[in-house]
């Protein structure tokens, strides 16, 4: 395994933290760097299809953001697979307690994986959190 | 024969102009040289790093009326 794995875990749902997570992942992904994103919580809820909510802004800078051309959190999620090959997982429990299938889920998702795979596929990566 | 392209992220801010810089690259040949427009001061100084390390050839970086041209030369 490359010691410059990127393990992004996002848990939450407010705009800059998915903002700079998508960030963190799309510009390594494109760097080669292996990149790996765990998205539970608050954040697995923005990518079930047709969701077309707006996350909060925490802050001024959130605010400030969504009055100016930065590229939307999704796109540079997606971007992150399609450009660079970067792997994104969906948390299986999250998505038993919001009542969805793989199905319903962004097709650049991986497969749903569980807390205990992801955190052994991790262990020799850096882990970013948001 | 090498061509010029021009990548337009004026008005994008950080990482779009790399992200279409990246996007335009696919549809590259190797030898083609390819000019970022980018009105954002970070990807000025962030997508020659990105760049050099990904193994492309950097060119040059002027800034001209607020907009940066970041120029390259794909190599793989």
């Amino acid at each position: 395994m490359s010691a410059s794995k990127i393990c992004v875990v996002v848990v939450s749902g407010s705009l800059e933290r998915l903002q700079m997570a998508a960030m963190v992942a799309s510009v390594g992904a494109v760097s080669g760097q292996e990149v790996m994103v765990f998205l539970s919580m608050n954040a697995l809820p923005y990518f079930v299809k047709g969701n077309t909510s707006h996350a909060p802004h925490e802050g001024d800078m959130g605010k400030l953001m969504a009055t100016k051309k930065v590229p939307e959190f999704k796109t540079l999620f997606e971007q992150s697979v399609e450009l660079g090959d970067a792997r994104i997982y969906p948390c299986s429990m999250a998505m038993d307690v919001l009542g969805v299938e793989q199905e319903s889920l962004e097709g650049y998702l991986q497969n749903a994986t569980g807390l205990t795979k992801f955190l052994h596929d991790a262990q020799d990566g850096q882990v970013w959190t948001f | 024969m090498a061509e010029k392209k021009i990548v337009d992220g004026r008005g994008s801010f950080c990482p779009g102009p790399l992200m279409e810089l990246i996007v335009a690259l696919k549809s590259a040949q190797v030898g083609d040289e390819l000019e970022v427009l980018s009105t954002d001061k970070g990807s000025a100084s962030d997508i020659p790093e990105w760049i050099n390390k990904v193994g492309h050839e950097y060119i040059a970086t002027t800034e001209e009326g607020g907009v940066w041209h970041i120029t390259m030369r794909k190599k793989k």
